[in-house]
């Protein structure tokens, strides 16, 4: 049941990106278009996963044991680099075609501070192995609802009258900070 | 030189014009001094890892350079951290894990493949001056309006008097979309960017 809190937490109440706004950029940049919104969630949920369950290893055996928890930052940063070269090199060879919509968004994944983020919050909320792989791949779900939820809206939102100053990203932060105020409905849905 | 420097203050401002950084910009702006060490951290290491970078241009090969790039930031970013702990801690508990997250400010990787990879020391240090103050400069001016209207203060003097009634929006997730994205839309009516 814990776990089950932990998961609807991050996907609906605290939400990395409406909540904590972290993977803001990718957000902003990315949901204009469903299929890269939707193929740029798995993407990152897949590395969001794999960095958990990788961090967590590396936190409690490694940086723990030896009393070096001040290398946290370089480690980590290190682990999620070459997990996003992995994933890059994959999608390359077994799916070319999202390898080319991702395009330039893919090595950023490695400045998306939701993945950096995630292995920070672990650590401080001092969870557990099985907990941090539930966290880790339910903020990769929740990032992906975000923004394919924007991705709709965006795609609704082109054939508007947008008043000049507020075209491109004025309007996505006011459509983000509106689906901020829908997703605190969620609160009180999950014990704190 | 003056040009490096002036250009991130407000034509190539990070936040308002080039939509960087949004992480931080978005979360620890509840309150003018948050908004103010954040800046002035960010400006550290944009700093300190452009000089480092530049120095080190012409060594790092060009196939391991982003992630030769994100260890000198990352060391770096440890330094603000442990400072941070040592001499200022309420601020430091207050920002939280965004202090460390600079660590993935896309502005600090960014200037360095644009600018500090390719030019020398001097104009890499105006470069990453101006665009450190330009961000400082953002989040001073966000900072403020949501504590004003938060609680009628900024940087806690009292502006708007007893009878202002609090508005919990202005620190919650939304009233930070909602003022950012006021502020952009006023940012290009002011330049004509339109």
């Amino acid at each position: 049941m814990e776990l089950f809190f932990i998961f609807i937490a991050i996907v609906l109440t605290q939400n990395f990106v409406l909540h904590y706004f972290l993977g803001i950029c990718p957000f902003l940049g990315v949901s204009d278009e469903m299929e890269g919104a939707f193929g740029m969630g798995i993407a990152t949920t897949f590395v969001m996963t794999l960095t958990a369950i990788i961090t967590w290893n590396i936190n409690h055996f490694i940086l723990e044991a030896f009393n070096v928890e001040f290398l946290e930052y370089v480690s980590f940063i290190l682990v999620i680099a070459s997990l996003v070269q992995l994933v890059e090199m994959f999608l390359k060879k077994y799916v070319p075609e999202l390898y080319q919509t991702l395009g330039i968004y893919l090595p950023l994944i490695t400045t998306n501070c939701a993945v950096l983020g995630l292995a920070l919050f672990m650590v401080l909320r001092d969870y557990n192995f099985v907990q941090s792989a539930i966290f880790g791949f339910g903020a990769g779900v929740g990032f992906t609802l975000a923004l394919v939820i924007m991705a709709g809206i965006r795609g609704e939102l082109e054939e508007e009258a947008i008043p000049k100053p507020f075209r491109g990203t004025g309007i996505t932060l006011l459509t983000a900070g509106l689906l901020a105020l829908a997703f605190m409905g969620f609160s009180g849905l999950v014990p704190v | 030189m003056t040009k490096d420097f002036l250009k991130g203050l407000w034509q190539e401002n990070p936040v308002f014009v080039q939509v960087l950084g949004m992480c931080p910009t978005l979360a620890v702006t509840t309150s003018l001094i948050n908004g103010l060490s954040m800046g002035l951290a960010t400006t550290f290491v944009l700093v300190a890892s452009g000089l480092a970078i530049s120095s080190l241009r012409k060594l790092i090969p060009d196939q391991v350079r982003i992630a030769s790039f994100m260890i000198i930031i990352s060391s770096f970013v440890t330094v603000v951290k442990l400072l941070f702990e040592a001499h200022i801690p309420s601020i430091s508990a207050q920002l939280g894990p965004y202090l460390p997250l600079i660590v993935t400010n896309c502005i600090i990787l960014g200037r360095q493949e644009a600018f500090a990879s390719k030019e020398p020391v001097s104009r890499s240090l105006m470069d990453a001056l101006g665009m450190g103050l330009g961000f400082a400069l953002a989040l001073v001016i966000l900072g403020s309006v949501r504590e004003l209207f938060y609680q009628g203060t900024i940087g806690n003097l009292e502006i708007l008097g007893n009878w202002y009634k609090s508005m919990v929006i202005m620190v919650q997730p939304a009233g930070a979309f909602i003022s950012l994205s006021l502020l952009v839309a006023l940012f290009k009516r002011i330049s004509g960017k339109e």
